[in-house]
């Protein structure tokens, strides 16, 4: 079972979503996530300034086996990105929810994130995932 | 590899497993207006000896011509061995084997391929080549659209200088997917791209500039001047160049302050034959930076588990076969048999080699050409230095000249007429150093007499 912290929120598409109380997010994919993709070798990141709808596409992680998109889970505009996943994307498979986080959104509706799930209702996804 | 066809029993099993009923309910998928159910101008097959008599006639018509037709495909000379060596049966395959792994020898053949290309180029990586020239100026457009994120234009800037058959094909391969193909004009002195034309776009969101070298003209374009262009206006540049000029004129990859971003092209004049057009390949080189949105097949080097040099396929996740409807392109195979020729032909001749069939090609046009500008009334379009070919005006209309030359059995150039009817009664002519002096005497004392 991986590691799934119990103060962040969650997508069924395994991102996680910080509430920083500011009005912006820090978004990320899960430890979880990680461990389906396997070792990461390239993360596509948004750009700055970039305008993103909920659901829409922020980026790519690509791993040695598979790319897969990440999808945004909250609107906003994107106000940065983390520059350190350019030339060391095992970040992410190292330390999914620090030093791996992937982008910044100022939220466009802050009551998105009443959508989202949390650690609890993340744990079944993840359950499910793995039955 | 053995090809085994399907017994219509097997075929049968398959479609009652899947619970289809007939190999049509495969294509079910496609809407029926996209289809073309009928092939009316396509006729029936015929017997092994009437084919082989009708390609034999076809083919006759291609030999004892004296051709001075260039406009993209170059007749160059190629060592009996590249060809010899191609056809032996550990090579010659059309296809990027399916378990590629398992095929080291044509994995390295490829990454060698890579190699030389890249070389040529100056540029970081190349991939194992794609259909051809026109269709690889296609998918070095949209690789510009996928990797230029800052910018949302998606405008691309194509000097009317370049080739009209790549310009219509990316045209065709772009115009669905929201991309603007502006042209730039050429100046009418020069024939190179017109620097005045370009700065009414500069300061503008521009997502790429293509700049030909040599150009469809045969001239050769300011390079670095261009380049620098793009670079102080954010836009990418896109390459499209001689293979084969490329031995002796600067490469993509030292153009400007930056180098070009991609460079692509024909690769036909690496030790491809004519064959009446086809089959060639187009090639593509791409910085480091924007490999990842590099389309086609990517040959890498490794080591396995024991430390041993192997070859595979590598970044295989920009591909379809992983991507899906993401993926970087449509490609997923390359010109095989082309690309082992190709490579082939490059390592017998070496850079060196290169370079001296280039110097020889540029010597025995510059020959041809003030031989035929000597003939009153014929005059050269563009005062400009050129590489193989060259724009020259006639006093007479260019398809009767030309006609009037076949007669004689000289193909005496492309006729710009229809592509650029301002340039009046124009031919475009090439020669390169297979062209004997006595076809190229020939040439000039024939169109002597008619002018």
């Amino acid at each position: 079972m991986s590691y799934i912290p119990s103060d962040l929120l969650f997508t069924s598409s395994h991102e996680w979503i910080r509430d920083e109380g500011d009005d912006t997010v820090t978004i990320g994919i899960t430890d979880h996530a990680q461990e389906l993709l396997g070792d990461l070798v390239f993360i596509e990141l948004p750009e700055v300034g970039d305008t993103i709808e909920s659901g829409g596409e922020a980026g790519v992680v690509e791993s040695v086996k598979a790319a897969s998109d990440v999808f945004s889970p909250v609107s906003g505009e994107v106000i940065e990105v983390n520059e350190d996943l350019v030339d060391s994307p095992e970040l992410v498979n190292e330390q999914a929810y620090d030093n791996g986080w992937i982008y910044k959104i100022k939220l466009a509706d802050p009551a998105e994130l009443d959508g989202l799930l949390n650690a609890e209702a993340y744990t079944e996804v993840v359950e499910a995932d793995e039955h | 590899m053995p090809f085994i066809p399907h017994t219509e029993e097997e075929v049968r099993q398959m479609l009652d497993a899947i619970g289809a009923n007939s190999i049509d309910d495969l294509f079910d998928e496609i809407p029926s207006e996209l289809r073309s159910f009928s092939l009316d101008r396509i006729p029936d097959g015929l017997p092994e000896m009437e084919v082989a008599q009708l390609m034999h006639e076809r083919a006759r018509k291609d030999s004892n011509v004296h051709c001075f037709i260039g406009a993209g495909a170059y007749d160059h000379h190629i060592p009996s061995a590249v060809w010899e060596i191609a056809t032996r049966g550990e090579f010659y395959s059309a296809y990027t084997p399916y378990q590629a792994e398992a095929s080291q020898g044509t994995l390295q053949l490829l990454y060698e391929y890579q190699s030389m290309m890249a070389a040529l180029m100056a540029m970081d990586v190349s991939n194992a080549s794609l259909y051809d020239g026109a269709s690889a100026l296609g998918e070095a457009i949209l690789m510009a659209i996928r990797a230029h994120r800052k910018s949302k234009s998606k405008k691309i800037l194509v000097p009317r200088s370049l080739h009209p058959a790549y310009r219509a094909a990316a045209n065709t391969i772009v115009k669905n997917q929201n991309i603007e193909l502006i042209d730039i004009p050429f100046d009418e002195t020069t024939g190179k791209t017109s620097l005045t034309a370009l700065n009414e776009y500069a300061g503008t969101d521009i997502t790429a500039l293509v700049i030909g070298q040599p150009n469809f003209f045969g001239v050769l374009d300011d390079v670095d001047e261009l380049t620098r262009w793009a670079e102080e206006n954010n836009a990418m540049i896109i390459a499209v160049v001689n293979p084969l000029a490329m031995s002796i004129l600067k490469p993509p990859g030292q153009w400007g302050n930056n180098g070009a971003d991609i460079a692509c092209g024909e690769g036909q004049p690496l030790g491809i034959p004519l064959s009446s057009g086809g089959p060639y390949f187009g090639f593509m080189c791409a910085t480091q930076k924007i490999v990842r949105q590099m389309p086609g097949r990517i040959i890498g080097r490794t080591v396995d588990l024991d430390g041993k040099q192997g070859f595979s396929l590598t970044l295989q996740a920009r591909e379809q076969h992983i991507r899906r409807s993401k993926a970087t392109s449509n490609i997923c195979t390359n010109q095989g048999l082309m690309v082992t020729a190709a490579t082939i032909h490059m390592s017998l001749l070496g850079a060196e080699g290169l370079a001296r069939a280039a110097a020889a090609s540029h010597d025995k046009h510059r020959k041809l050409v003030s031989g035929l500008s000597a003939i009153p009334g014929v005059e050269v379009k563009f005062n400009t230095p050129v590489f193989n070919e060259t724009v020259i005006r006639l006093p007479k209309k260019s398809s009767e000249v030309l006609e009037s030359l076949a007669a004689d059995n000289i193909l005496a150039g492309f006729d710009l007429a229809d592509d650029y009817p301002e340039l009046g009664d124009a031919l475009l002519v090439c020669s390169t150093e297979k062209q004997s002096d006595q076809s190229i005497d020939l040439f000039i004392e024939k169109l002597e007499k008619i002018c």
